[in-house]
């Protein structure tokens, strides 16, 4: 268990690691800062004074070394356009996205498994077919469509919800305030957390019903129904509990991924958090807040993995963490 | 008796309630983004000159016609060749407390000719004297007729407040690009409003200032938050759920839905902001030739452009100073004539065509990958092939820098709000030791230009200096120096009862203290 967390923390450092270095080296490629920093009229001495003021003169590899022997010890740089340390900033971001998040998993797992256990269920029913009809559209129409559907109609039209923002929000500890406290704030987290989940809600419907379907068909399920069990129990003690498994573990790397990508919903919404605040980055050339971001999120798959890995253990006792016993 | 005792009081206390949130107006508003920092000095910018208006004061503003208005100045004169002398506004508080005199201009005078940003627009200021606590004297290098329109650029400072240490022991009136600084995180200013609270890029909220001096001013909003809306369909969509009440920019792709909804208006007008197109007469040895220019110029249906891509939410161009600018020469007429076009690159030999590079901005300005590409459609009809390239302006500027293809886009808007500027910066001959034509990609070189430009910004009279001034843009349009595309038009959106009317302008910078909401 240690030796396989102790290998976890080494990936980590690795994975970031190499995160920075492409950074890095990809630099000039982001734009220049300079240029969101200062006005289009101001000298080009002015300019290379401020390049230079920035480090941005050095050789790369100088300014790399740099960026490391501070990374060391806990400073991921200064972004140019919050003038605050950026793990700072994505740490102040940060419960703005995860709210935003966790809201569209809950959604997605109180939708997906009833409606996912039903298609299995009862595979030929008029809604499991219109089910997955829906569904199929579900996953290709882009996120930032349905956001914007959803705000014509819900906020322009009739007026009902509100188009963009957090609202009013309840401060909890630290950086985190939450949505979830105050009615203002549970109506603006409402839309962004519908069209954030529309993507991954079908695939989730979609799974839940392959491997229920799996399971029904299985040894045991049939041996239940022989030993005169009724269908109720078999359904929820002997098939979902088993369809679960799989659908933990996608769920655990889904959400991971959720939380890198909510940056389409975030922006159409204007919602504060990480995604957005990343697309605004490359937009302004925020070297730092680009870099530092992207290995914050290299950071998150890592520790996300980790868990779902060990999770798994814990359910299923045959999974080798360290794959050494054969 | 004792109920109905209570019974009026209950109704003197409904009535005083109703009066009170009756006349505190707020307006929320959206725009694109939010002021980058609280220190007006740090960043030349539109966001940042809307700040500067909101919680500061200049000496003298730009009224919608273009003139002069008085503000912190009351009155000035020009006392000889080189000196302008202003007589200064008494009674007027800082948002500390603290009394404003000339002395806070001198200082904050200093501090705008150590900005980065701002030294560029005083280069030509040698001085600012005081004479005495209410009397100041502006002293150029030599004889300047821009003295007025640098004026507006000088909002005074508190310079009580910005002076000392602060907590870190580092100097409270410093300018900081990069990183915190006092003056970024904090403010003192004369203007309308006091910054209450600021979440960057989140929101502003900014409160009247109690003691505002301008106590005419129908201006009757209390409260402004202000809340950046990236996505512009986002914006339109605030607006129109009624969630904001005022929201700029307004995309013209959006104009009919704002105009079809009854409870948003939208107001536009005639903007300043030069659209064009420079060709490369280093890279390219054909475009050396003033007919295969002339040709291009001729090649490129401007007019079509402003209709079809810019939904006539522009002006078709064909010169850079637009109407209302000294430098504005009537003659010159946008002159789209393929035939003639056809002509004149037979003329230069170049019947068969060649092929170009070209490249624009995507996230610049109005339209702007749109337009490029119709202009290269439109060189194809004179078998100038064009190898078009449109990118974010991150990565366009460090190309443009590196004058990177043959055919360059730039659009400019005149800090000074006068036409010399225009050819400071895209037409004089690129020298790294004076700055001049430090956006001239073209390289377009004209002795001509060079010197009357020069010439002109030491010619105090009027009418002397507009004739000049016109004369450089008809050289322009003789040598073809440039491709001229359009002017910019400005648009704002509000809801209904915000009346915007009065208080906006050509600078973009709508006066938000003279706001009036019904």
């Amino acid at each position: 268990m240690i030796q396989f967390l102790l290998k976890r923390v080494f990936q980590a450092a690795l994975v970031m690691l190499i995160i920075s270095l492409f950074c890095f080296s990809i630099q000039d490629t982001l734009g220049d800062p300079t240029r969101e920093m200062a006005a289009m009229s101001m000298s080009d001495a002015e300019r290379e004074n401020l390049r230079d003021e920035l480090g941005l003169n050095d050789p790369l590899m100088m300014q790399y070394g740099r960026f490391l022997s501070k990374a060391l010890q806990g400073d991921l740089g200064t972004s140019y356009f919050f003038k605050e340390p950026t793990l700072d900033v994505i740490l102040k971001k940060m419960p703005a996205t995860l709210e935003l998040a966790f809201a569209a998993s809950i959604l997605i797992f109180t939708i997906s498994i009833p409606m996912g256990v039903f298609c299995a269920i009862k595979p030929r029913h008029w809604f499991s077919r219109l089910t997955m009809a829906v569904s199929v559209i579900g996953i290709s129409i882009p996120v930032f469509l349905t956001a914007l559907a959803m705000i014509y109609i819900f906020s322009v039209t009739l007026g009902w919800m509100p188009s963009f923002g957090r609202g009013e929000v309840v401060q909890v500890w630290g950086y985190w305030s939450t949505n979830f406290l105050s009615r203002d704030g549970f109506a603006h987290i409402v839309m962004p957390a519908i069209a954030l989940s529309s993507i991954m809600l079908p695939l989730f419907i979609r799974l839940v019903r392959a491997e229920m379907l799996e399971v029904l068909s299985s040894e045991y399920v049939k041996f239940a129904r022989a030993k005169g069990l009724s269908n109720l129990p078999v359904y929820l003690k002997h098939a979902l509990k088993n369809t679960m498994l799989p659908v933990i573990t996608v769920g655990g790397v889904q959400i991971g991924i959720m939380v890198a990508y909510t940056i389409l919903t975030e922006s159409v919404f204007q919602w504060p958090g990480m995604g957005f605040m990343f697309l605004e980055a490359v937009n302004r050339s925020d070297i730092p807040l680009i870099t530092a971001y992207i290995m914050f999120v290299g950071f998150l798959f890592v520790v996300v993995n980790t868990l779902v890995d060990l999770l798994y253990g814990f359910i299923n006792p045959m999974v080798d963490l360290v794959g050494r016993r054969q | 008796m004792k109920n109905r005792f209570l019974l009026s009081t209950c109704l003197v206390m409904a009535s005083l309630l109703s009066f009170t949130s009756a006349s505190a107006k707020e307006l929320r508003m959206a725009y694109d983004a939010d002021p980058v920092t609280l220190d007006i000095h740090e960043q030349l910018s539109g966001g940042i000159l809307q700040l500067s208006h909101m919680s500061f004061d200049p000496l003298i503003r730009w009224t919608k016609e273009l003139s002069f208005q008085p503000r912190l100045a009351i009155s000035w004169q020009r006392i000889n060749v080189s000196t302008v002398r202003f007589s200064l506004r008494k009674g007027v508080k800082f948002h500390s407390g603290n009394m404003m005199t000339a002395q806070d201009f001198k200082w904050t005078f200093n501090r705008l000719k150590q900005s980065p940003d701002f030294k560029g627009i005083f280069a030509n200021f040698e001085t600012l004297n005081v004479v005495d606590d209410y009397t100041i004297d502006l002293v150029t290098t030599g004889p300047y007729p821009l003295v007025l329109h640098t004026a507006t650029y000088i909002f005074p400072l508190d310079s009580k407040f910005y002076t000392g240490t602060d907590a870190n022991g580092r100097d409270k009136g410093a300018i900081v690009k990069n990183g915190a600084s006092f003056a970024s995180t904090n403010l003192s200013g004369t203007g309308p409003f006091k910054v209450a609270s600021r979440e960057q890029g989140i929101k502003v909220v900014f409160e009247r200032f109690a003691d505002y001096w301008d106590t005419s001013t129908p201006g009757n909003v209390d409260r402004i938050v202000l809340t950046p809306i990236k996505d512009e369909q986002t914006r339109v969509a605030a607006l129109l759920s009624g969630d904001v009440d005022f929201i700029a920019p307004v995309s013209p792709n959006d104009f009919n839905q704002i105009r079809a909804s009854s409870d948003a208006e939208l107001i536009t007008m005639p903007g300043t902001r030069i659209i064009t197109f420079q060709m490369n007469q280093n890279r390219r040895e054909e475009l050396k030739d003033q007919r295969v220019r002339m040709a291009i110029v001729h090649a490129v249906n401007n007019e079509a452009i402003v209709k079809k891509i810019m939904k006539d939410f522009a002006t078709t161009a064909a010169q850079m100073s637009p109407p209302g600018y000294l430098g504005h020469n009537p003659n010159l007429k946008p002159r789209y004539d393929l035939a003639l076009a056809k002509q004149l690159m037979k003329d230069a030999g170049y019947e068969d065509g060649f092929s170009i590079t070209m490249m624009a901005p995507n996230n610049r300005y109005v339209n702007d990958d749109k337009i490029a590409q119709a202009v290269a459609t439109m060189l194809s009809k004179i078998n100038i092939a064009v190898d078009l390239q449109t990118m974010p302006k991150a990565q366009y500027w460090p190309a443009f820098d590196d004058r990177a293809a043959d055919i360059m886009m730039i659009g400019w808007h005149s800090d000074t709000e006068d036409s010399a500027n225009f050819y400071e910066f895209l037409a004089m001959t690129p020298d790294q030791s004076s700055g001049m034509g430090a956006y001239n990609s073209g390289n377009y070189s004209s002795d001509y230009v060079d010197k009357k430009t020069v010439m002109a910004n030491q010619e105090t009279d009027v009418a002397n200096r507009a004739t000049m001034l016109q004369a450089i843009e008809n050289k322009l349009f003789q040598d073809a120096a440039f491709i001229p595309l359009h002017w910019q038009n400005l648009a704002w959106a509000a809801r209904k009862g915000v009346d915007l009317d009065p208080i906006v302008n050509a600078q973009n910078l709508p006066y938000l203290g003279d706001l009036v909401i019904r």
